[in-house]
């Protein structure tokens, strides 16, 4: 069993893998050991630099919208959970987050994903631009920026999927790469 | 004349040095804080406090290594209110700080000298 864990996570060259409730002190945790681990490896510091932004605002992501979501005690699917997995393949590190979104904003949430996917350097540049001039931040400082802060510091499409759960709730997965290369 | 603001850096949050006696203002490190909005709130309270008996000149040091979105509203922010004391006639000069390699830094600068008519000056630093 175990063996098979290891050689799955070998296979899928994935560094970290966790499912759970996410908090802030978890985050900084993940991201200090992170660091720590890119600092070990020697990782270019460009490179180091750029994945430490995307998994802080990857990570960040999740908790601000997990933060946000209402417990519903009855709901089978324990809600305030997410999967957080970091990986580092030939050619690019990837960070790839899952958590349960309403099935109301699912159209939103794959709306602006579109639209960030849709969009060359210099649009990222100019979108980034006017959300920040114009976008008003919600309480907690989240500022509708995340997503095209990832792409523009990805430089590569962002992945996603949303997975139907039941009549509340579909998982919501993203995949952010940075290239090694 | 005001008192300065000093704030230890943390691994999350930057370090904060502004003294309108020594005529020095510098934010640099990280910031990475999940409330940024907490965080900035004294820094921003205190430039407000600042451009009331604003220095003749002014002299402002941005020096990030990392910053989260969230941070980034905030900064910008803080910029307005540099750009403020400016408009209202008194020197203020922003150096934005940015690592040889690190062009996302570059063009977080280029970034906000677009939406400022404050000066902001991108200086590279060789590592």
């Amino acid at each position: 069993m175990t063996y098979s864990y290891y050689k799955n996570m070998q296979l899928n060259n994935i560094i970290f893998v966790y499912q759970g409730e996410v908090t802030a002190d978890l985050v900084s945790s993940i991201l200090q050991m992170m660091e720590n681990k890119l600092d070990g490896d020697g990782e270019d510091k460009k490179i180091k630099k750029k994945v430490f932004n995307v998994m802080v605002e990857c990570l960040q992501n999740v908790y601000h919208h997990l933060d946000t979501l209402e417990v519903t005690s009855n709901d089978d699917v324990n809600d305030r959970t997410a999967l957080l997995m970091i990986g580092k393949e030939e050619n690019d590190y990837y960070v790839i987050t899952g958590n349960h979104i309403l099935n109301d904003r699912v159209d939103n949430v794959r709306e602006r994903l579109e639209k960030v996917n849709n969009c060359n350097r210099d649009e990222l540049k100019s979108l980034y631009q006017s959300i920040l001039n114009e976008g008003s931040l919600s309480e907690k400082g989240t500022a509708g920026l995340g997503m095209i802060d990832i792409a523009r510091k990805s430089g590569q499409k962002l992945g996603y999927d949303f997975h139907p759960v039941n009549e509340q709730y579909s998982f919501f997965s993203l995949e952010a790469k940075v290239s090694r290369v | 004349m005001l008192e300065p603001l000093k704030i230890e850096p943390t691994h999350k949050t930057p370090k904060v040095f502004f003294d309108p006696e020594q005529n020095k203002f510098e934010l640099s490190g990280r910031s990475i804080p999940e409330d940024s909005v907490g965080f900035y709130k004294k820094i921003l309270d205190w430039i407000d406090e600042y451009g009331k008996q604003a220095n003749a000149k002014t002299e402002f040091k941005f020096e990030l290594e990392y910053f989260n979105t969230s941070s980034s509203k905030n900064i910008l922010e803080l910029l307005k209110k540099l750009e403020k004391i400016h408009q209202d006639g008194n020197e203020v000069r922003i150096s934005w700080y940015y690592d040889e390699d690190d062009e996302d830094m570059e063009e977080t600068g280029e970034d906000y000298q677009a939406l400022l008519s404050v000066p902001l000056d991108l200086i590279m630093k060789v590592v």
